[in-house]
């Protein structure tokens, strides 16, 4: 009992991933009906804002300590970021430490405006080309992304830290009765689901309960109808694009201390999303999210040592597994319509 | 002549002396120049030109003529190596042999992932593909360890059995790949001049099997065979309702062009004899992809141009690095030589692979045919200045 | 016996009765017309006949043998071929190649892999092919680009294809729908040639009455998902039923 709860737990911080990911995928192939191979780069974008952001306000000047010496008899000097000198060591200090959470303000607007210039720049001139050309030129911004980030940041990944509250792990288990160490999830995790379930929450009030979530249901269900309306589709399909770039980013931001970033996370986690995304529906919002922690929970079982001495490799490929099955038994997915993209 | 056309025979004719004075032709700079380093005669660097070649002639048999986009064709090239490698150890250290049954394991794999992911096509189709692909990836890496060797990667040792060749080679060491006694690594340098031109037994080995597996090309492009492949890219309704089953002719592009991509892995392994697991990542997948594309998807030359294209940057370009840029720019003021140098340093180098997808990128935007729809189209530009008095006779052509 | 015969066929889609115990004989050698206001199931019947649906209950007999079941390119080897209503060519290939395929199709089966031996090196398929040009007047138009041609001569084109096989059942569906009268006029006189030579069966799912009462030798009025009368084109254009229900239509 206590083993499948904490494979549970264990499967939620992936499942997230996964599910936001998947999210922005849906969004984007349900609006502009593109496959996008970039949406992992904008992943990858999101946990670089959160390095970023750490070295932005790290940027420090050096100073003489005079009361120490190096080894060579010289003064040591020390490093004082701007933002402690000026704030003081408690609120600026405070203010590093926080620097993965207020990343998300820094992000929302960057990715917003990643998203604005890809679709208006690129994506805009591929709605009637085949789904082949999308694919490939997407996997083409994919790449030139991804060597962007690479050439700034480098190859190795950069460890970015929580803030040193939620650095800590939480005994799940004498909450829930278990004796104390059996169950131990680090709080970030738990911030992290809790922060997917906001967004997804979000984006799905967003488009219940507003018009403009009303127009772009609307339009995913029917495109030509709505534009026959002499509704402006094509404009609220762009800020569709920017949210879905920014929940990707939102989504990388807040991963990057569960996984240093590297440039090649995106690529990573788009093979997977896709596999998400077709699991769960092309097209289908709710299934995106379900199939998303599905996966991500199945494969936290599938790590099981119990589960691996039974079936040794089945961790490595239990989602490919279940892709191909759900692919071949019901080609529509978990929860996605009849049709879609079927020929 | 061989069945083909004028026009075919001359094409055939043509990559026959570019593969077979290739020596000659990638070596144009003397040794001694400044321009040397953009030498691309190695034997190491031309036997990736043609199995590349090769790889990428055979996933154009799938995607250029059916349509179907596979992102997971580097599983066939792994299976290729590490079947090549199985040889090796266990036979002998014939190539013909590995290559052989490189090609059947290779065919029998496509065989039932085609199976499968065929019951799919478009988006579905590619990510089947993809599926198979990374899993047979995680199983190189981790379960198949006992067949794969895991994150090592398989190697000969002085411990294999090779049945019909020998275990230690004469000088103590592990014995070289060779065909019947040839050594795969065996090179004939002349030199003339400040120029070496380097003829190495391996190169010419994969060079002849690229000929012909250029030529087999030509071949099924040409029969009734690749004319219903072209079919199913256009209207498989159309098809269905002429009496014709789409789904083996599909299987059977997939199964050939998996066949293509284990003699390319064969080959690679026959040229080095290990193999390891990122032979078959995706990331390899969507190499072979990148090449067909390039080159131009659909047309016989395309693929082996774009293989050669993207490994000679891979290797080229990639050395060049900010002293070759200061040298090349010394001739400018200092404040322009080191803005140039800072504006292309993040393209070359270690960053060839942004310049890769830059340029892929605008040839899915500007010419979806590749770099022969380009050559078509420059030399289009070239025959239309003397065909302008002709107008009369440009009206007749139908337009678009 | 007729050489398709349709026996009691229902065919429901959710609450919507498509075809309700449909029964149609067709003779061999003649031309049979199935007219209907939108909506009478007349595409639906076309499909169940063609393999693309399968109907609920029923039979479908083509030359003694069911087609129940069977996939549509079972279908069309049996000696069936369909006209489409917006005409389905390759448009990727040549005029010359769109002929080619059908030609191989006939001669070699649902599939066969002839990899080496080269296409232009078929010479009875080519020939065969050039003369089905000639006859329908494209033979000029033989290296055009299929996708790259006006409608009218797509139709034709996807007509020639059908005929090529030398089916002994034509299915056509509206082959004159979005036709100038020439083009139709033109249409009329290509099946007229067609019905001459003989050994073969029309279908046509007709609008134009013109074409219908040029050609067919025998008419079904469907409405609503079943046959409401069949008979010689004299006696349907007096038909008070028919009148009513769908001639009226159209006055």
């Amino acid at each position: 009992m206590d083993a499948i709860i904490l494979q549970i737990l264990n499967g939620l911080d992936k499942g997230s991933a996964y599910a936001l990911i998947a999210l922005g995928l849906t969004l984007i192939f349900g609006t502009l009906g593109v496959v996008n191979f970039a949406h992992g780069a904008l992943f990858m974008i999101g946990a670089f804002c959160a390095v970023t952001l750490q070295r932005i306000l790290s940027i420090s000047f050096e100073t003489v300590d005079p009361t120490k010496t190096d080894f060579l008899g010289n003064p040591s000097t020390v490093d004082t970021p701007y933002i402690v000198h000026w704030f003081g060591p408690e609120v600026g200090g405070g203010i590093i430490d926080w620097s993965v959470p207020l990343a998300i303000l820094f992000a929302i607007p960057i990715m917003i405006a990643i998203g604005f210039i890809m679709e208006r720049g690129l994506i805009k001139h591929f709605y009637k080309r085949p789904h082949a050309d999308q694919i490939l030129v997407t996997f083409g911004l994919a790449i030139v992304l991804q060597e962007v980030i690479k050439y700034y940041y480098g190859a190795n990944p950069i460890q970015t830290g929580a803030p040193e509250v939620f650095r800590g792990s939480f005994d799940f288990g004498v909450l829930l009765g278990f004796d104390p160490n059996v169950i131990i999830y680090p709080y970030w995790r738990l911030v992290y689901f809790a922060f997917a379930a906001l967004i997804i929450g979000a984006v799905f009030a967003f488009l219940q309960f507003t018009t403009f979530g009303m127009v772009v249901r609307a339009g995913m269900a029917d495109r030509e109808t709505v534009g026959l309306l002499g509704i402006n589709i094509d404009k609220r399909f762009t800020i569709m694009f920017g949210l879905a770039a920014a929940v990707a980013g939102l989504a990388g931001v807040m991963y990057a201390p569960i996984n240093a970033p590297n440039y090649h996370m995106g690529m990573d986690f788009l093979v997977l999303s896709f596999v998400v995304v077709v699991v769960g529906g092309m097209g289908s919002l709710p299934g995106a999210v379900l199939a998303g922690f599905l996966l991500g929970i199945l494969e936290s079982f599938a790590s099981m040592t119990q589960v691996i001495d039974l079936i040794p490799g089945i961790n490595q490929i239990i989602i490919y597994v279940v892709a191909i099955i759900v692919l071949l038994a019901r080609p529509r997915g978990l929860m996605g319509r009849k049709g879609v993209m079927e020929e | 002549m061989f069945g083909l056309d004028k026009k075919d025979t001359t094409l055939l004719l043509i990559v026959f002396v570019l593969t077979m004075c290739a020596p000659f032709l990638l070596n144009p700079f003397p040794g001694n120049s400044a321009m040397a380093q953009f030498n691309a005669g190695y034997p190491d660097l031309m036997q990736r030109f043609v199995i590349y070649g090769i790889f990428a002639i055979g996933f154009n048999i799938l995607f250029g003529l059916t349509g179907y986009l596979s992102f997971g064709h580097a599983a066939f090239l792994g299976v290729g190596s590490y079947s090549a490698v199985w040889m090796f150890k266990l036979l002998s250290m014939n190539v013909l042999p590995a290559v052989i049954l490189s090609v059947i394991i290779a065919g029998l794999f496509a065989l039932v992932i085609g199976f499968i992911s065929l019951r799919r096509s478009g988006i579905y189709f590619s990510i089947l593909t993809l599926a198979f692909a990374q899993m047979s990836f995680a199983l190189a890496y981790s379960v198949l360890t006992p067949i794969t060797n895991g994150e090592t990667g398989l190697q000969l040792s002085l411990n294999d059995p090779r049945i019909l060749g020998e275990s230690v080679s004469a000088s103590g060491g592990i014995p070289f790949p060779s065909l019947f006694g040839l050594d795969m690594r065996a090179t004939h340098v002349m030199e003339l001049g400040p120029w070496m031109f380097q003829f190495s037994a391996g190169y010419y080995f994969c060079a002849v099997l690229m000929l012909l597996a250029f030529y087999l090309a030509i071949r099924i492009f040409r029969s009734p065979f690749g004319l219903m492949l072209r079919a199913v890219k256009s209207n498989q309704q159309r098809m269905n309702y002429t009496g014709l089953n789409v789904r083996p002719y599909t299987l059977a592009a997939f199964v050939i062009s998996g066949m293509y991509a284990g003699l390319a892995g064969g080959l690679l392994a026959a040229m080095d004899p290990l193999a390891g697991a990122e032979r078959m990542q995706w990331t390899a997948s969507g190499e072979v992809v990148l090449m067909t594309i390039l080159g131009g998807a659909g047309t016989l030359i395309g693929p082996v141009l774009g293989a050669g294209f993207i490994k000679y940057f891979e290797n080229i370009f990639s050395k060049i690095n900010d002293t070759v840029l200061h040298q090349w720019f010394a001739f400018m003021p200092d404040g322009i030589e080191d803005l140039l140098v800072t504006v292309i340093h993040p393209f070359v180098g270690k960053g060839w692979h942004l310049t890769l997808g830059l340029m892929f990128m605008a040839v899915v935007i500007f010419l979806p045919g590749g770099l022969v729809q380009g050559g078509q189209k420059i030399g289009n530009l070239f025959r239309r200045k003397p065909a302008a008095d002709h107008t009369t006779s440009a009206a007749k052509t139908p337009a678009e | 016996m007729g050489i398709l015969e349709v026996k009691d066929v229902n065919k429901r889609f959710g609450g919507l009765q498509a075809l309700g115990n449909v029964n149609l004989s067709v003779a061999d050698n003649t031309v049979h017309a199935i007219i209907g206001p939108n909506g009478a199931g007349k595409s639906t019947l076309l499909n169940c006949l063609v393999g693309k649906l399968i109907p609920d209950t029923g039979s479908v007999m083509f030359a003694g043998q069911s087609v129940l079941g069977l996939k549509p390119y079972q279908i069309n080897q049996m000696g069936i071929s369909r006209v489409f209503q917006t005409p389905e060519i390759f448009g990727d290939l040549t005029v010359m190649e769109n002929m080619m395929i059908p030609c191989l199709a006939k001669r070699d089966g649902p599939f066969r892999m002839h990899a080496i031996r080269s296409v232009f090196g078929e010479k009875k398929l080519r020939e065969r092919a050039e003369e089905m040009l000639t006859e329908v007047k494209m033979l000029d138009k033989r290296d055009m680009h299929a996708a790259s041609m006006s409608r009218g001569d797509k139709r034709r084109l996807e007509m020639a294809m059908c005929l090529v096989q030398e089916p002994r059942l034509l299915l056509l569906d509206e082959p004159t729908a979005g036709m100038a009268r020439h083009d139709t006029n033109n249409t009329i006189d290509l099946l007229k040639d067609i019905k001459a030579r003989g050994n073969i069966t029309m279908c046509i799912i007709e609008h134009d009455m013109h074409v219908v009462f040029s050609l067919a030798d025998r008419i079904t009025v469907l409405a609503q998902g079943t046959p409401l009368v069949e008979d010689t084109p004299e006696k349907i254009k007096g038909h008070p039923k028919v009148r009513e229900a769908y001639l009226g239509e159209t006055a």
